[in-house]
């Protein structure tokens, strides 16, 4: 019968004994969202303090990094033009439609050497590190990219269907290609030597790659290699001619040329290292660089550079980050002043009442005409 | 039952008093004809079978069983239906299609990838989803699993749950039990078969009606009867219709009609009556109140809604950038991917094949449709959900929602519709138990032209608290102790206190009482009149003592409710028709007038015995009863005839006042003038009045009259109700009038503050009751929804056309005549809206039930609402259920505005279902309503706190969410399309698969839950005590598209800065010491870090609120980048490729990588900031400023200005009690300044106080402010 004692309606339930189960919600400040919490308002003081701050960090921060950058030395040379142009008057012969350049660089008995000369405009101190840049080359496009096998560049012996990503450099006469895939297979072969004033230049070719990569990531033998092959081969099974052959008696991660290459880059221009300059260069002095320009560009028009470049703690010659933060921060104090200049025109008291809603409706005009 | 064998006698008798209006019988002998020809054909096809269920068990007789379900799943079901559910969202279907996709080759990334988060967005939804279900199916078992006794056979009954009944059963029903399916009334413990049954559920009518047995079953009334009762019912077919009912009976050789007064309707309770047998026709969902009943609908909140329309538009981005790429695609492979040698474009697949280019494109569409699905955010809705669910829970543990009476906290049933509660416009509100307790109290009444009784009502309390709000100093008005409320604080100190103004009550919660007030005797139920000048015998000493025992006799002899007493404690208790009626006897009974007992010819009256000196003898006085002239709804007044002990012959007559008046005699309107002052305040006051007068009948007069009655009633026939009618109206002339009473309907706590706030909010409120006009026209008042100088415009059909047209029967003609009335009274009163325009008046729009039914047709459905909206309150009387809802619905689709709909009973649960919003009371009556609803409340008073700081707070929290949640996935989605764009478009990413599937889940999901959970722009002190704040929700100030927009807008500035960055500062040199140059891997890390450290820091610049967990989960969620990073890049490089060691060894050493950081979280807030900042300074917005003056401390420093501000921080309304208080100031203020130059001066002190302790209420104004109350 508790529903008609209910019923009543009765306010003297309270006088009952407390009941042993309650529905009364718990007090706690979490419970009734009272938690002691901090209510930041941007006040026009605090967001032009905030914003000259960040300008003040911002411009040395900017200051110093473009200061930095400006100590780099930095010698780009674009050779795959000028490599032909040698290669044509040095074997009399003409290299002017696409067909033609690529026909002379795929040809295995043609001499591809080209030496080009670099004059040191200024004084470059070791370490001088020598990357070869490739331009329109998707080494990020997606089919590319994924065409590799991780298990087996570690050394793991793939079974033949998990290589369909490597396709179609998954099997060479029916044996598994290792390292398969089109990165493996178009790994950049072009190879320079590098005499200084005359005198031989040497390049010191370890840790030029991540120390991962040589430790964990790579530790397959080659095998199977199809561009190990050309030359034995009949080419017609393989008119498509891919990159460097790869020593099989080296184990991948000895091959540390292989190790960057096999590094995907995020640009379709982008530059890897190839090996440091342990000695300072100064200004004036001779790099003489004998290139062997075997690398297919031509096909789809892609440069091929040589750089010289020293590097700094931000790295190597870009402006880009030092001026962003200046721009940054010159903004900040432009908006920090514009808002000094607004706020002295109009200014306007912390919590002034007279913005309140209420006060541009009817109901306050009715109010104040009754005050 | 208590009384035993004397009460059952006693009650025989009670049952014989009704034996005056015609409403039981006469219309029985006129539909048999009409029936005959129904029954059997189509809609009346019904046959049962009493007491022999087994010819139910097969067909065509075999019929639903009385299992009743309101889940939306069974275990079958579940999994399909839930499913489709989960798939109807657009967002959802999509990545169930990209999950597929992401099987085949065209997929950018791992299948485990993608179908892992969809696997979980859905699974936790699905759960949510169950578990609702499942408490929906606790409860149907609750009610299924009720017990009624069943009979079995031979005269056996036996309890049986309700699920467990089928038709044909025969079954008893005890007293104030419900029935627990549709039955036909066969006998009542009364031997002439009649019984009450209360109704409420259905239609929220408070009286009890009175169904009747047919005399031929009435005589079966003992169980052992029943073991051979047998009967055929043949009725009409399952139908929602409550107050019809056609079938007949064939018992034995006869065939008996039935009609609705024999039905009794599951969900109604029985009640004065010791127990029924009936026989069960329909069960289950074919039961009327189930019929009635529509499908729960699924509601989302407008929020919701737009959000999709958001979602379609960022679809048709994502396509459109698809499409973009894909040509892109298409063409680049066809035009340069041949020259790309190594690419193998001589043995490609069809993904890339540069000889079909066509074919590439078109499937690279797919893949780019997969890629930038990052532009919606799978996430989306589970993180909504779960925000939800949590800010369920808040509702559901604040504990200033908790009732201690009921022991009730509030409940938020369904959790997707709590932003909804931030934008509500309207509030369609049930009457009885959702703003009045149902319970009648006896507060004031009037005698020989003085008025008694000082208690005050809610509404006055509320109004004087209004008026004393400004002062520090406590007042004391009355005996009720005022302490000036800050309406931030929950208003129970003062509530708890008002109630009944009853000391127990303070007394018992510990609530300050003024220590020097003598403690005031115990709370009588439905009584409240405080007057010393009357209790305690005292009225002796009163002038015109003879009216007042007068006025007193007749309060204990003129009704029709019998006492009961309990043989325990030998108190009386009373059993009344109407909870007024009962307040009326217990009055008497206070003031000294103990009615003991009744037989069928007398009432027995404990009272003092005549002579002044002998005020504390008792004497036990017969008052034989002559006639009953019973109360109706046409009559509006109840007169009985009686001979006292010295032979006196007496009309009593209590009654409407103006019905009253039209019957007084010459002498009688002696006290008329003063009376009808009072009546003229209690009824501002929302009282229910009643005018009390009475006549002395010379012997002959009586014989003369009393032929002419009985002849009356013993006529049979059409015209027997007009001659009854006749008859009465002869005797109830020439009244002298003694007074009137007061019983106030008590509202719940609370109620007309509530009122109040709402309005200051901008909420309007309608009333929707089923009660009659003149209550809900009370109730009105008593809300301070109606005040005196409003303009009433009533709608009804009570005018001589229409009842003509009703009188002649003719079905066609009523409803010509009545729709051209009711159409010619709603244009009427827009013209008379019109004219007033321009004044300062407001309209109240009151109509009828009746009146509804056709100003609800289409063809009028616009005017009425157009009058509606324009009328600063409207009360809907006498509405059904679906009327309800149908006023809902138009409300709803007309306005365009979000609706909610409160009430507590059966009858509410169209409109709770109909409303954007629908709120139940979890009061005393059943649980309908709150299983219907999507939000439960035990008092109306919380809904002020639900809309105003839950409401506005889940508004707002869920609007920043969602803008949020887009910004962040705008920025991430199209910093893949731009690297894309550099990929030749090819479909590469530059981030880690495991990176982008955990973006949503793992490293931005947590600040953006937070940001909906905890957010808050101001306290919710604040936002009670600014109701106007909450307007921002009604105009959807912070959903709009402008701001959407804006948001979206910053995601793609955020995403082109930190891909331009990003790129730019890497370059093709190299980005560290020792010369090494980025690839995909480090980019991506870095792009993605960047990304991470954006979303993290503008979420913090968007919330404004910050605790510890706020300060945890953003800075956590970068933090748990990093170490995810170190961690996935620790894991074998065969799983974790291009993340391996990419932190340790590349990134983190590499000063590079820390700048960028910087530079890009700094650049992309920055835009962000300075609108903000510019915003702020010169177009701040209401929340802004409150928080500005609670960070200056201003509210404690300047209180003056704050309160000033509180008090100005409302919309314009012109309902509530300061609405009242302002008409009645400006009403003193007009006539004031007639008479008196320097009351200007006046006003403005009240309302601006000044410092110095003056005690306004000794002012002039003050003291006729009161009288005016």
């Amino acid at each position: 019968m508790a529903r008609t004692h209910l019923n009543d309606n009765s306010p003297n339930l309270l006088q009952t004994p407390p009941k042993i189960k309650s529905n009364k919600p718990k007090y706690t400040k979490f419970s009734q969202q009272e938690l002691a919490g901090c209510k930041p308002v941007m006040t026009p003081t605090y967001v032009m303090a905030t914003l000259m701050l960040v300008g003040a960090i911002f411009i040395p921060i900017g200051s110093i990094s473009l200061h930095a950058v400006g100590g780099v030395v930095e010698i780009v040379k674009r050779y795959e033009d000028v490599c032909l142009i040698i290669a044509s008057t040095l074997q009399n012969i003409t290299l002017s439609t696409i067909a033609q350049k690529v026909n002379y660089i795929q040809d295995p008995t043609t001499p591809k050497n080209c030496t080009i000369t670099l004059t040191i405009p200024h004084y470059m101190k070791q370490p001088v590190y020598v990357y070869y840049e490739l331009q329109n080359f998707y080494q990020n496009h997606r089919r590319y990219v994924k065409s590799r096998d991780d298990a087996q560049l570690k050394g793991k012996f793939v079974t033949s269907s998990s290589l369909a990503s490597c396709k179609p450099e998954d099997f060479l006469d029916n044996y598994p290609i290792v390292p398969c895939g089109l990165i493996a297979w178009s790994f950049f072969n072009d190879s320079y030597v590098f005499t200084l004033n005359n005198v031989s230049l040497p390049i010191n070719k370890t840790s030029i790659a991540w120390q991962s990569d040589i430790k964990v990531k790579f530790g397959a033998q080659p095998s199977n290699f199809p561009n190990n092959n050309i030359n034995s081969t009949n080419s017609s099974t393989n008119s498509w001619i891919g990159g460097g052959a790869l020593n099989p008696g080296v184990a991948l991660n000895h091959n540390e040329d292989f190790l960057v290459w096999m590094r995907a880059a995020a640009l379709p221009n982008f530059r890897k290292l190839w090996g440091r300059i342990e000695q300072n260069l100064y200004d004036g002095d001779v790099v003489t660089i004998n290139i062997l320009n075997v690398y297919n560009t031509y096909s789809f028009h892609g440069k091929k550079k040589i750089v010289l470049s020293t590097s700094s703690w931000i790295g190597g010659k870009n402006n880009f980050l030092g001026c962003a933060y200046l721009c940054i921060g010159c903004m900040c104090f432009l908006l920090a002043f514009s808002f000094f200049l607004m706020y002295r025109q109009w200014p306007r008291a912390l919590g002034d009442t007279s913005y309140f809603s209420w006060h541009n409706s009817s109901q306050a005009k009715i109010c104040l005409e009754h005050l | 039952m208590a009384g035993g064998g004397g009460g059952k006698k006693m009650r025989m008798r009670f049952s014989k008093l009704y034996t005056f209006g015609g409403r039981f019988k006469g219309t029985q002998s006129l539909r048999s004809s009409d029936q005959e020809q129904l029954l059997g054909g189509k809609g009346f096809s019904r046959v049962v079978f009493c007491n022999q269920t087994e010819r139910h068990a097969v067909k065509p007789y075999k019929y639903r069983n009385n299992y009743v379900s309101t889940t939306k799943y069974n275990v079958l079901t579940f999994l399909p239906k839930a499913l489709f559910e989960q798939f109807r969202r657009v967002a959802n279907l999509y990545f169930l299609l990209a999950a597929a996709l992401a099987l085949t080759p065209v997929s950018p990334y791992s299948a485990a990838s993608l179908i892992a988060p969809l696997v979980f967005v859905v699974g936790v939804s699905m759960c949510k989803e169950a578990l609702e279900d499942w408490r929906r199916f606790r409860q149907d078992n609750e009610i299924n699993s009720r017990k009624v006794k069943v009979h079995v056979k031979e005269g056996r009954f036996e309890s049986k749950p309700w699920k467990k009944l089928s038709v044909g059963d025969i079954v008893r029903v005890e007293k104030d039990n419900f029935f627990p399916a549709d039955l036909v009334l066969l006998s009542s413990s009364y031997p002439d078969g009649v019984c009450y049954v209360e109704t409420m559920n259905l239609d929220g009518e408070t009286n009890l009606k009175l169904k009747r047995a047919l005399e031929r079953t009435a005589v079966v009334d003992e169980e052992a009867e029943f073991g051979s009762f047998h009967a055929h019912i043949k009725c009409e077919d399952p139908n929602p219709n409550l107050y019809t009912f056609v079938g007949n009976l064939e018992y034995g050789e006869e065939i008996l009609s039935l009609g609705p007064e024999q039905v009794l309707l599951r969900d109604s309770k029985l009640r004065n009556t010791t127990h029924v047998f009936g026989v069960v026709i329909f069960t289950g969902h074919e039961t009327k109140v189930m019929q009635n009943a529509t499908d729960p609908p699924s509601k989302r909140s407008r929020i919701e809604r737009k959000m999709d329309s958001i979602i379609y538009f960022l679809f048709a981005v994502l396509v459109l950038i698809s499409v973009i790429g894909s040509i892109a695609f298409g063409v680049r492979t066809k035009l340069y991917s041949p020259s790309w040698w190594y690419l193998r474009p001589d043995q490609t697949t069809i993904y890339y094949d540069p000889k079909r280019p066509g074919l590439a494109g078109l499937l690279h569409l797919i893949t780019a449709l997969i890629l930038y699905g990052y532009l919606i955010p799978i996430s989306l809705y589970v993180s909504i959900e779960l925000v939800k669910v949590l800010q369920a829970r808040f509702i559901n543990n604040d504990l200033a929602m908790y009732d201690p009476e009921t022991d009730k906290p509030a409940h938020a049933r369904t959790s997707n519709l709590n932003e909804e509660l931030g934008q509500v416009d309207t509030i369609l509100s049930d009457k009885t138990g959702t703003l009045t307790c149902n319970q009648m109290e006896f507060i004031k009444c009037s005698i020989a032209g003085l008025a008694y009784g000082r208690s005050v009502t809610e509404v006055e309390r509320a109004t004087a608290r209004r008026l004393g709000k400004d002062h520090l100093h406590m007042l004391q008005y009355d005996d009720s102790v005022m302490t000036p409320v800050d309406p931030g604080s929950p208003p129970d100190s003062v509530v708890a206190g008002s109630v009944g103004g009853s000391g127990i009550e303070l007394a018992t919660i510990g609530h300050h009482h003024h220590p020097l007030a003598p403690k005031p005797p115990p709370h009588v139920k439905g009584f409240n009149l405080k007057d010393e000048r009357l209790m305690n015998g005292q009225w002796i000493h009163e002038p015109n003592v003879e009216c007042i025992r007068l006025f007193f006799q007749i309060l204990a002899v003129c009704h029709t409710a019998i006492p009961e007493v309990d043989e325990v404690t030998g108190k009386v208790t009373y059993e009344a028709e109407s909870p007024d009626e009962a307040a009326f006897v217990v009055a008497a009974r206070e003031f000294g007038f103990e009615f003991v007992k009744r037989t069928q010819t007398s009432v027995f009256v404990k009272e003092p015995a005549v002579g002044p000196s002998s005020g504390v003898e008792w004497t036990l006085r017969e008052y034989k009863i002559l006639n009953l002239l019973e109360f109706n709804s046409t009559r509006k007044r109840m007169s009985v005839v009686v001979r006292d002990e010295a032979g006196r012959i007496l009309v009593m007559c209590k009654g409407a006042d103006s019905i009253i008046y039209d019957r007084l005699g010459k002498e009688g309107k002696g006290f008329w003038e003063a009376t009808k002052e009072h009546l003229a305040k209690y009824g501002d006051a929302g009282l229910r009045t009643l005018a009390i007068a009475y006549r002395q009948l010379e012997e002959s007069e009586y014989t003369d009259w009393n032929q002419v009655f009985v002849k009356a009633k013993t006529t049979i026939g059409a015209n027997r109700d007009e001659l009854l009618e006749q008859a009465a109206e002869r005797i109830e002339q020439d009244l002298f009038l003694l007074g009137a009473t007061a019983v106030e309907d008590k509202l719940q706590k609370g109620v007309p503050e509530t009122i109040d706030r709402l309005a200051k909010a901008g909420l309007k409120l309608w009333v929707l009751t089923g009660d009659k006009q003149e209550t809900a026209i009370n109730i009105g008042f008593a809300c301070s929804l109606l005040r005196q100088g409003m303009q009433q415009l009533i709608i009804s059909l009570d005018s001589a056309d229409v009842k003509a047209a009703e009188d002649s029967g003719d079905k066609v003609q009523i409803s010509k005549v009545s729709r051209a009335s009711v159409e010619e009274q709603i244009a009427s009163a827009l013209r008379q809206i019109a004219q007033d325009a321009d004044s300062d008046a407001s309209h109240a729009l009151i109509i009828d039930g009746k009146s509804l039914m056709y100003a609800l047709e289409d063809g009028m459905k616009k005017q009425l609402l157009d009058l509606a909206v324009q009328c600063a309150s409207v009360i809907c009387c006498r509405v059904s259920p679906k009327q309800k809802a149908q006023i809902t619905k138009l409300v709803k689709e007309g306005t365009g505005k979000t609706t909610l709909g409160i009430g507590d009973g059966a009858n509410d649960v169209g409109m709770i279902q109909e409303a954007d919003i629908g709120v139940g009371i979890s009061g005393v009556e059943g649980m309908q309503a709150v299983m219907a609803s999507d939000f439960s409340i035990s008092q109306f008073r919380f809904l002020e706190r639900l809309l105003i700081v839950h409401g506005h707070w889940c508004y707002k929290r869920i609007a920043l969410m969602i803008c949020y949640f887009f910004y962040k996935n705008i920025t991430f989605g199209l910093t893949l399309f731009y690297f894309e764009a550099l990929t030749s478009f090819s479909g590469q990413t530059a981030y880690n698969d495991w990176y982008m599937s955990l973006f949503n889940v793992f490293f931005t999901s947590l600040p953006v839950i937070a940001l909906g959970v905890f957010e808050q722009d101001v306290s919710s002190r604040v936002c009670l005590q600014f109701p106007a704040v909450y307007q921002q929700g009604p105009q959807n100030m912070f959903f709009r598209w402008g701001r959407i927009l804006g948001w979206m807008i910053n995601g793609v500035y955020s995403s082109l800065v930190v891909f331009f960055l990003v790129m730019g500062s890497f370059g093709l040199a190299a980005f560290q010491k020792n010369g090494q140059g980025a690839g995909l891997e480090e980019v991506g890390a870095v792009m993605y870090t960047c990304i991470v450290w954006v979303v993290n820091v503008q979420v913090a610049f968007a919330l404004s609120y910050f605790t510890v967990i706020q300060h945890a989960v953003i800075w956590g969620s970068v933090a748990l980048w990093y170490l995810f990073l170190v961690i996935y890049g620790y894991i074998n490089p065969v799983y974790s490729t291009t993340a391996y060691k990419v932190f340790i060894e590349t990134l983190a050493p590499a000063p590079m990588f820390w700048l960028i950081t910087i530079l890009v979280a700094v650049a992309c807030v920055l835009p962000y900031t300075v609108y903000q900042a510019y915003q702020r300074m010169f177009h701040p917005m209401d929340h802004h400023v409150i928080q500005e003056i609670h960070y200056m401390q201003k509210h404690i420093t300047d209180p003056k200005m704050y309160k000033r501000e509180k008090r100005k921080a409302v919309q314009k309304t012109k309902i509530g009690f300061s609405a009242r208080v302002d008409a009645n100031l400006s009403m003193q203020r007009a006539k004031n300044r007639y008479y008196d130059p320097t009351f200007t001066a006046d006003v403005k002190s009240l309302r601006d106080p000044p410092a110095s302790n003056v005690d306004l209420f000794e002012s002039p104004l003050f003291s006729s402010f009161k009288r005016t109350v």
